[in-house]
């Protein structure tokens, strides 16, 4: 009888699972075979020889190659070096300093950053960066995503810093160091791992972002592989699917490595902030 | 907790401060403002009120909700119901449902099935908006998509998901696109459990339903609250659906923002598509303050 649950149980157990499992990755077979077959449709379909060919076409659209190699590059490395670095700035400073509110500002902040968001927010933003005279610039894309991401990247960050130990920086404030000298000998070779994972994680999310691109930028050298994607279409405007799948798994590339990375190294998990 | 020595004085924290401050106000605390005040005017990208915009009063707030059109389909009023059954049904019921469930279902065991839907689970949500929008395309095409392919197997039929059920189709496609989040946070929040707490629990004989309904989810309430809300701020503002379905056919799916998009940037109506935006911020606001409140009557509680 015993044995007759426990059976049941594991069954019904992976019965669950695989229902779990297909609703998941149903949606992205097309794009595990597209991208290797020549005459791929909207149809998955196990190519008969697989073949390299569709990237080969796509290597010859030079538009799509700068889109994705350069521009989508300048555009996500510059958003994640500014993100990084001022919020590990902000979050020691939030954690290290008697503030008074500290706990408010950064979750004010956070919240707040939430209520000015997405379409809502680009109509102020695009007049901003009009009038800066930023418009069709790698520069206001970058500062727009940054300013965006930050107050959320702050509040990972300080989580980070909170967690690790004050002594060393005691001594060395006790042994008159500087606070800059402090923050950047001992606190930054300390907190790198959050660095890392809210590098990764602007990263991510700028190389992926279609709406602040689409919006601020007008001409075709400009554009980051999320808006070039949609320049393979025939003369007659529908799309070439063979080279659009073969674009797309190689505009997902890096963000799968940086997931396999993160993963590996630090474990794909939320940590204690998110809670409170 | 005591309050501890200050590692960094006031005026170096405040320059530790500074250039993410400098961001954050230009980028977020400013745009606030200077929403409100473009959605009083007649402004536009190009022509004269592009330069010198008029004051016009509460004209663009009128015109949304001129009660003669107000429900008409493409107009503001439809476009916040459609919005409406979207958060229903992809966030709450989808997103944070869902979620729920996979994170309990998960819940003390290890291995490799359990990696497997996770990871399955946190792909659909990391990867790029375009190419998950073109793998649904493709997914959900009526005649060579994997879905009416199986769905036709099993002798369901082969509707025509993008043109019949298109709301039903940003829903699902929401859903699978967003519940990574939803449940790592509960699997973080099932691992703060005592689990002498779940142990006396099973020794007085409650069953899995009862331990799930008096134990787990009473000590997990903050994360719901957490989660039922950023799900909700996210979904209501989220612009991905476009990609989809553009917003059609026949605006059956112009969620807000796609409505947003649609006034201030296809049109370069910017008055106007500033009085969306600013009633959009308004109901974001509330979700937040609501939120607050929630939290605070726990923390008051706790």
């Amino acid at each position: 009888m015993r044995l007759v649950r426990y059976t049941l149980a594991r069954i019904v157990f992976y019965v669950t699972a695989s229902l779990f499992a297909s609703f998941f990755t149903l949606p992205l077979l097309w794009l595990a075979f597209a991208p290797f077959n020549e005459k791929a449709a909207l149809s998955v379909t196990v190519p008969d020889s697989p073949s390299l060919a569709n990237f080969g076409q796509v290597f010859k659209n030079t538009f799509a190659v700068r889109a994705l190699f350069q521009n989508s590059a300048i555009q996500a490395l510059g958003a994640m070096l500014i993100v990084t670095l001022f919020a590990t700035l902000a979050a020691y400073a939030l954690s290290r300093a008697n503030i008074r509110g500290k706990d408010l500002i950064s979750y004010g902040l956070v919240l707040f950053s939430s209520v000015v968001t997405g379409t809502a927010a680009m109509v102020p933003i695009f007049l901003l960066i009009f009038r800066l005279g930023l418009i069709n610039t790698h520069l206001g894309v970058i500062l727009v995503f940054s300013g965006g991401l930050l107050p959320a990247a702050i509040f990972i960050m300080r989580d980070f810093v909170d967690s690790i130990p004050r002594s060393y920086e005691e001594s060395a404030l006790v042994a008159g160091a500087s606070p800059w000298r402090i923050f950047m000998d001992i606190a930054v070779p300390i907190v790198r791992p959050g660095m890392m994972v809210v590098a990764v994680w602007a990263f991510v999310n700028v190389w992926g972002g279609f709406l602040i691109p689409f919006i601020l930028l007008r001409s075709p050298e400009k554009m980051p592989a999320a808006v070039a994607i949609y320049s393979f279409y025939t003369e007659a405007g529908t799309p070439i699917i063979t080279l659009t799948a073969a674009y797309s798994l190689l505009y997902t590339i890096p963000v799968l490595i940086l997931y396999l990375f993160v993963n590996w190294r630090y474990g794909f998990r939320f940590f204690g902030g998110i809670k409170s | 907790m005591q309050q501890r020595r200050s590692l960094l004085s006031i005026p170096a924290s405040l320059l530790f401060l500074l250039p993410a401050g400098v961001f954050v106000f230009i980028f977020i605390i400013l745009p606030f403002f200077w929403i409100a005040a473009v959605s009083f005017t007649n402004r536009t990208l190009t022509g004269r009120t592009a330069v010198d915009p008029e004051y016009v009063g509460l004209a663009n707030y009128l015109r949304l909700f001129d009660p003669d059109r107000f429900l008409r389909s493409g107009e503001f009023g439809a476009s916040l119901v459609i919005t409406g059954q979207f958060v229903f049904f992809s966030a709450i019921v989808g997103q944070v449902l869902l979620g729920l469930l996979l994170a309990w279902f998960f819940f003390n065991r290890k291995g490799w099935v359990r990696e497997t839907v996770q990871t399955l689970a946190i792909l659909a949500w990391i990867m790029p908006d375009v190419v998950v929008a073109f793998a649904w395309f493709a997914f959900l095409d009526r005649d060579a998509g994997t879905l009416n392919q199986i769905l036709s197997t099993l002798g369901i039929g082969k509707p025509d998901w993008l043109i019949n059920l298109p709301l039903v189709s940003v829903i699902i496609f929401n859903t699978w696109r967003g519940t990574a989040f939803s449940m790592l946070l509960f699997t973080s929040a099932f691992g703060s459990i005592p689990p002498s707490h779940l142990e006396t629990a099973a020794v007085a004989g409650a069953n899995t339903w009862q331990r799930l309904r008096d134990i787990i989810l009473p000590l997990i309430r903050t994360h719901i609250i957490t989660d039922l809300i950023l799900i909700t701020l996210w979904t209501f503002n989220t612009f991905t659906p476009f990609l989809l379905t553009g917003g059609g056919p026949a605006f059956q799916t112009e969620l807000v923002s796609i409505f947003t998009y649609r006034t201030a940037f296809k049109f370069f109506r910017f008055g106007q598509g500033s009085a969306v935006g600013m009633i959009m911020m308004l109901i974001n606001l509330v979700f937040a303050i609501f939120y607050l409140f929630l939290l605070r009557r726990q923390q008051v509680k706790l």
